[in-house]
């Protein structure tokens, strides 16, 4: 029973991490009809800025650790890191939809697809220069109290994670609520479904992209800041672990059904809880197995992913 | 006929318009104008660039020359969502419903670039009162809804920018004869209610009884211009367009 609760606790977490970094991929598959490989690079740069701004934050203004007795930061400051961090991912979103995808947009797909690729690695590399994050890996300081708020059985439930999984619940909740709900949503979704007639709705088709990439970015960001939140460490940009997590999340993508933003968070989830179960109860060597091949399974039987609908390609 | 003061400037005015597609040229030097107030038609086979003129109108394409004029002032290279804002609907070719979207949503987005929500409110009952067919359906998803359906939808949408010129696509294309007819009352009604139109139609027949002036276009040119009750008449258009002589 412990071990099924806090399997269950563990893929809750990393399957809404999957499923935040999935929104992103899905966004922009639904609008432009192309797979962001850049969008994980967006998620390492998250990481990294949180912990940047909140060492720096926190030597500023003479701060400890939070959860520290004396001269802590206050609660509020992990808020304010993320804020921060999602702001200037936001802002590298928009300028990577102007200057490297906005210029491609009457050209064949693949160059697209191949453009992703190169920002991707434009990314990475760069963001191993000392300049930048280097090469070594860096520890986040504790923005969450780590107090254990109560137990059942032998699992511990802590602030940190109600605050990780609360808060990719409540940004999927929000941006469920603002794609169904709001105009700028239905905007989305008119230009998902065809760019053209949606200008002739009066709809700025451009505007509405660039707001997609910031949005996605944005998710990209809390994503970057909760990981490294929860696993404290942040390992350099072009480490592996950060390729298998934007892989997971685009296979979650994918899983749910590309372009369809319920679907990314069903798909997450499912990754999530895959990767978990299998690891605890079958062979923990082989997680990224399960995830790869639910995937195969997907795409052999239902190509279209749990909520997307059967892929006919229109021409 | 209205607005046949030759003093005032036509609403609508292409002057020289050149369209390619890649090698192939599809419109030539074509020259046309709308009067306010008045339905024009451009009438002509599947393929003679009908379409293609619509769409260089509202900026989904660029033309390689010419130029296309709004109450005076140049639209050429505007961007088709700055149109909507300046009082032109465009409802395309093939309906262009948002099948993703509900019936009431695709209403709403005809309506996107206003923000006079009382007056927004009025028009969607004005429309739905055109169309009752379409309030019956306002909760269903868009892409259930039959052809006449569709097409309805996409006037009563088009409707809701309050266009002071609205352009048509073959509004007939693919509907029954007896909805064919409705929609055409409809498009006259709309008229008559001082919304200038420039229908584009494959329907001669329907076409020419509807309008004030008709042009027809043969691969990419203009052919002949006139009142639509003298084409009508003529025998060339009675021959090649409405099957009859």
């Amino acid at each position: 029973m412990d071990q099924f609760l806090q399997t269950f606790k563990d893929g809750i977490a990393i399957g809404s991490l999957y499923a935040l970094i999935a929104l992103g991929y899905t966004m922009v598959y639904g609008i432009l009809k192309f797979i962001n490989f850049a969008h994980s690079d967006v998620v390492v740069l998250g990481a990294w800025l949180s912990l940047v701004i909140a060492r720096q934050a926190e030597a500023a203004m003479g701060w400890g650790a939070v959860g520290t007795a004396s001269g802590a930061a206050p609660w509020w400051f992990g808020g304010v890191v993320l804020v921060a961090a999602m702001l200037l991912c936001g802002v590298l979103g928009f300028a990577i939809e102007r200057l490297a995808y906005k210029p491609l947009r009457k050209a064949p797909r693949l160059n697209v697809l191949i453009t992703a690729i190169g920002v991707s690695l434009l990314l990475q590399n760069s963001g191993q220069l000392p300049a930048f994050f280097g090469t070594k890996p860096k520890s986040i300081p504790p923005l969450v109290p780590d107090t254990v708020l109560f137990s059942i059985g032998q699992v511990q439930f802590r602030v940190l994670d109600f605050a990780v999984v609360g808060t990719a619940l409540l940004f999927m909740i929000g941006l469920d609520w603002l794609v169904f709900r709001t105009k700028v949503g239905r905007a989305m979704r008119a230009v998902s479904h065809s760019p053209t007639n949606a200008g002739l709705m009066g709809i700025p088709v451009d505007r509405v992209i660039s707001f997609t990439f910031v949005l996605g970015s944005m998710l990209a960001a809390t994503g970057g800041f909760l990981w490294a939140l929860k696993y404290t460490q942040v390992k350099q940009p072009a480490d592996t672990s950060w390729t298998l997590l934007g892989l997971k999340a685009f296979v979650a993508a994918v899983v749910g059904g590309i372009g369809n933003i319920r679907g990314a968070m069903l798909g997450g989830l499912t990754i999530g809880m895959l990767e978990q179960f299998g690891s605890a109860y079958l062979r923990s060597s082989l997680a990224d197995v399960y995830v790869f091949g639910l995937l195969i399974l997907v795409l052999l039987f239902r190509p279209g992913g749990i909520l997307g609908s059967a892929a006919v390609d229109k021409v | 006929m209205a607005g046949a003061d030759p003093q005032t400037p036509p609403m609508l005015e292409v002057r020289g318009l050149d369209v390619h597609y890649g090698a192939i040229q599809a419109l030539h030097d074509l020259s046309l104008s709308v009067k306010k107030g008045q339905i024009v038609t451009l009438i002509g086979c599947n393929g003679a660039g009908k379409t293609t003129t619509l769409r260089a109108i509202s900026g989904i394409v660029r033309p390689s020359g010419g130029g296309v004029f709004y109450e005076g002032a140049s639209i050429t290279a505007a961007p088709p969502y700055r149109l909507v804002r300046m009082g032109i609907a465009h409802s395309p070719e093939g309906r262009g419903i948002f099948s993703n979207l509900s019936v009431s949503e695709n209403l709403d987005l005809g309506a996107y670039a206003r923000s006079d929500h009382d007056e927004i409110a009025r028009d969607r009952e004005r429309s739905l009162t055109l169309f009752p067919r379409v309030r019956e359906r306002l909760k269903q998803n868009a892409g259930t809804l039959s052809g006449g359906e569709q097409q309805m939808l996409a006037i009563a949408r088009a409707l809701m920018a309050r266009p002071r010129l609205l352009l048509l696509d073959e509004p007939s294309l693919g509907l029954a004869p007896q909805i064919v007819q409705t929609i055409f009352k409809i498009i006259r009604e709309i008229n008559e209610r001082g919304t200038t139109i420039l229908l584009v139609e494959q329907n001669a027949h329907m076409a020419l009884k509807v309008a004030h002036y008709a042009y027809v276009l043969e691969v990419g040119r203009i052919a002949m211009a006139d009142e639509a009750a003298v084409l009508e008449k003529s025998d060339a258009v009675r021959k090649a367009y409405l099957g009859v002589g």
